[in-house]
C-alpha cells in the first residue's frame, strides 16, 4: 500500500486519461472541455509530484521504480512543458480543423509514458514507459491525417522509431544475459568484469536512445518529422521527449554503468561532437523554419550530451540546466512561429519573415531575443546554458570537446543571425493577423522575459539543480 | 548428436536480428515488408531473452518477453493504421515514392 502513495501522480494521470476518453466518447462536441480539463489534470499531477511524501530517495516495487530529486525535477519540467504546449496549440488546431478530443488525450498518455521512463530503475519499466510514449507520439505525428505531409512524417517516425526500439531491446537482452538482472542497482553491483557482451549491450541501448533524442548519426528522422507534423506537435517533439530521454541517459549511464565509463565515454563524446558540428552546418541551407529548428535542436542536444560525457555530478547538472533553458527558448521560438498567420493560413519559411520588424515590432523583438539566446549571445539565458556546459567540460580537461563546441557555436550563430537579418533588413511584406490567443501571448512574453532576465537570478535554477546527485 | 546450448540460441537470435535490420535497409518495394522486419527484430530479442532466462534460471527474462509481445502487437496495430492513413493520401505504399518531405 505504501508504494502506491509514492506513485500517486502516475496513477492520477492514468485515471484522468481513461476518464477523459470516456467523457469524449459520450459527450458530443466536448473537445473544448477536454482540452482544458487535461491541462488541469496535468497541473494537478504537477502538484502531486511536488507534494511527494518522500524526502529524498525512495525505490519502489522491488527496486524497479525510483523517486529522487532527479526524477522529481525532470517530471515537473515535462509537465510544465506539456501544459504550456496544450495551452499554445488550441488556436492552431482549431484553424487546421484538427481540434479533436484525441489530441490532449494522446499528449497526456505520452506524458504518462515519460513519467514512467523518468522514474524507471529497471530495464522492463524503462521499456514500457518508452513504448507508451512512442506509441502516442506516432499517432501525434500523423495527427493531421488528411494531409500527405503529416501522414508521411508519422510513417517515417514510426518506422525509424520502431527500429530504434528494436535495437534498444536487443541491447537490453544482452545486458540482462550478461549481468543476470534487469534492475539497474543489481546490474551495477554485478558489473565489474569488462565483458564484451555488456559493452555490446551498452552500445545498442545508446544507439536506441540517441534515436529518441535525435543525436547524430541517428538524427535522420528529425527534420522530416518536424517539418511534416502539425506545428504544436513539432513543438512537443522538440521539447518534451528529449527531457525524458536525457533523464534515461543520465540514469542508465551513471547508475549501472558508471564503472564502465572508459567504455561509454568515447561514444558519448563522439555523439556530442557529431551532433554539434552537424547541427551547425546542416541548418545553414534550410529555408523552412521547422526544418531549421530540427537541425538546431540536434545541435543543442550535442551540447547537452557534452555535459553528460564528463562523468561527474557537475557535468550532469550542467546538462540539466541546459535542457531546461533549451525548453524555454524553444517555447519562445514556437510561440513566434505560431503567430505567423494570415487568413487562417500558417507560414513557416524564412522568406515569410522578411521585413517583419516594420509590421510587428514587438513580435520581432521577442524573436530577436529568442534567436540571440539560441545562438548563445550574452547576457541571455542561452549563453549561461552553454557556459555551464563548457565550464564542467574544461574542469575535466577535455579541451578538444570544448574547442569543437565553441567553434560550432560560432558556425551556428550564422543561421540564427541570418533570420534576424531577414526580419530586420529585408523588404517589407503583408501584415500578419494579430488576433492571437491570450495564452500564446502569455507564453511568448513569459519565455522572452525568462530568457532576458535570467542573468539577474542565475543562482535560483542552479540551487535547485545542485541538489540532483546521481553518483 | 549436437548438444544445443546457449550459444546456439544466441546465434539464432543474432541471425534473425540481422535479417530484420537488413530487411529494413535493403527493402525498396513495400512498407509492409518493413513492418515484418520490425516484427522479426522483436522476435529475435524474445529468443535471446528466453534463452538467457533459462540459462540464468531467472524468471524476469520471460516476463520481459511477455511485455515485448504485447507491445509488439500494439505497435503493429498503430503501424498498420498509419500505413492506411498514408495510403489514403498518396495512394501508394512503395518505399521509393515516400519522398514528399526532403531538403
Amino acid at each position: 500500500m505504501n508504494n502506491l502513495d509514492f506513485i500517486l501522480p502516475e496513477i492520477f494521470i492514468s485515471l484522468a486519461i481513461m476518464f477523459l476518453l470516456i467523457l469524449g466518447v459520450f459527450k458530443k462536441n466536448s473537445s473544448n472541455i477536454i482540452h482544458y480539463l487535461s491541462i488541469v489534470c496535468l497541473l494537478i499531477t504537477g502538484i502531486l509530484i511536488i507534494n511527494n511524501p518522500s524526502g529524498t530517495q525512495v525505490t519502489l516495487f522491488s527496486g524497479s521504480f525510483i523517486i529522487d530529486n532527479l526524477s522529481s525535477f525532470m517530471k515537473i519540467l515535462t509537465i510544465l512543458g506539456g501544459a504550456s504546449i496544450l495551452l499554445m496549440s488550441k488556436k492552431f488546431l482549431k484553424i487546421s480543423k484538427i481540434f479533436l478530443i484525441e489530441y490532449p488525450i494522446l499528449i497526456l498518455s505520452s506524458i504518462l509514458g515519460m513519467l514512467v521512463m523518468i522514474s524507471s530503475n529497471d530495464l522492463m519499466v524503462f521499456y514500457i514507459g518508452l513504448e507508451l510514449q512512442s506509441l502516442a507520439l506516432y499517432v501525434l505525428a500523423s495527427f493531421n491525417r488528411d494531409q500527405l505531409k503529416s501522414s508521411e512524417s508519422g510513417l517515417k517516425y514510426f518506422v525509424l522509431s520502431a527500429l530504434s526500439s528494436g535495437l534498444l531491446l536487443y541491447g537490453c537482452s544482452l545486458i540482462y544475459g550478461f549481468s543476470g538482472s534487469t534492475n539497474f542497482d543489481i546490474i551495477s553491483n554485478t558489473v565489474n568484469s569488462n565483458h564484451y557482451g555488456l559493452t555490446f549491450g551498452i552500445v545498442f541501448i545508446l544507439v536506441g536512445l540517441s534515436f529518441k533524442i535525435s543525436a547524430v548519426p541517428f538524427h535522420m528522422w528529425a527534420p522530416d518529422v518536424y517539418e511534416g507534423s502539425p506545428t504544436p506537435v513539432t513543438l512537443f517533439f522538440s521539447v518534451v521527449p528529449k527531457i525524458a530521454a536525457l533523464t534515461v541517459f543520465i540514469r542508465f549511464l551513471y547508475v549501472p554503468f558508471i564503472n564502465m565509463m572508459d567504455q561509454w565515454q568515447p561514444i558519448i563524446i563522439f555523439l556530442s561532437i557529431a551532433s554539434m558540428i552537424f547541427g551547425a552546418i546542416a541548418a545553414i541551407g534550410q529555408k523552412n523554419l521547422k526544418r531549421l529548428i530540427a537541425y538546431s535542436s540536434i545541435g543543442h542536444i550535442g551540447y547537452a550530451l557534452a555535459g553528460l560525457s564528463v562523468g561527474t555530478n557537475e557535468g550532469l547538472q550542467s546538462s540539466i540546466v541546459y535542457i531546461s533553458i533549451y525548453i524555454v527558448m524553444n517555447l519562445g521560438f514556437f510561440s513566434c512561429l505560431l503567430m505567423m498567420k494570415k487568413n487562417d493560413l500558417y507560414f513557416e519559411t524564412i522568406e515569410d519573415l522578411s521585413g517583419l520588424s516594420k509590421n510587428h515590432p514587438i513580435l520581432s523583438l521577442c524573436f530577436l531575443i529568442v534567436l540571440f539566446s539560441l545562438a548563445g549571445i550574452p547576457p541571455l539565458a542561452g549563453f549561461f546554458a552553454k557556459f555551464y556546459i563548457f565550464k564542467s567540460v574544461i574542469e575535466q580537461s577535455m579541451y578538444f570537446l570544448a574547442i569543437v563546441g565553441l567553434l560550432s557555436t560560432v558556425i551556428a550563430a550564422f543561421y540564427y543571425l541570418r533570420i534576424i537579418k531577414v526580419i530586420y533588413f529585408d523588404e517589407q511584406r503583408e501584415k500578419y493577423d494579430t488576433d492571437h490567443s491570450n495564452w500564446l501571448k502569455v507564453s511568448l512574453t513569459l519565455s522572452t522575459l525568462l530568457i532576458l532576465l535570467y542573468f539577474i537570478f542565475p543562482s535560483k535554477l542552479l540551487e535547485i539543480v545542485s541538489s540532483i546527485n546521481v553518483i | 548428436m549436437i548438444n544445443i546450448g546457449l550459444g546456439h540460441y544466441l546465434t539464432l537470435g543474432a541471425i534473425i536480428f540481422t535479417i530484420g535490420i537488413v530487411g529494413i535497409f535493403l527493402n525498396r518495394k513495400n512498407i509492409i515488408v518493413i513492418l515484418m522486419s520490425i516484427e522479426l527484430i522483436l522476435l529475435a530479442v524474445n529468443i535471446n531473452l528466453v534463452a538467457f532466462s533459462i540459462f540464468l534460471e531467472d524468471i524476469s527474462g520471460q516476463i520481459f518477453t511477455l511485455f515485448i509481445l504485447t507491445v509488439a502487437a500494439a505497435e503493429a496495430a498503430i503501424g498498420l493504421a498509419i500505413i492506411v492513413v498514408y495510403y489514403r493520401n498518396s495512394s501508394t505504399i512503395r518505399v521509393e515514392e515516400i519522398n514528399s518531405l526532403k531538403g
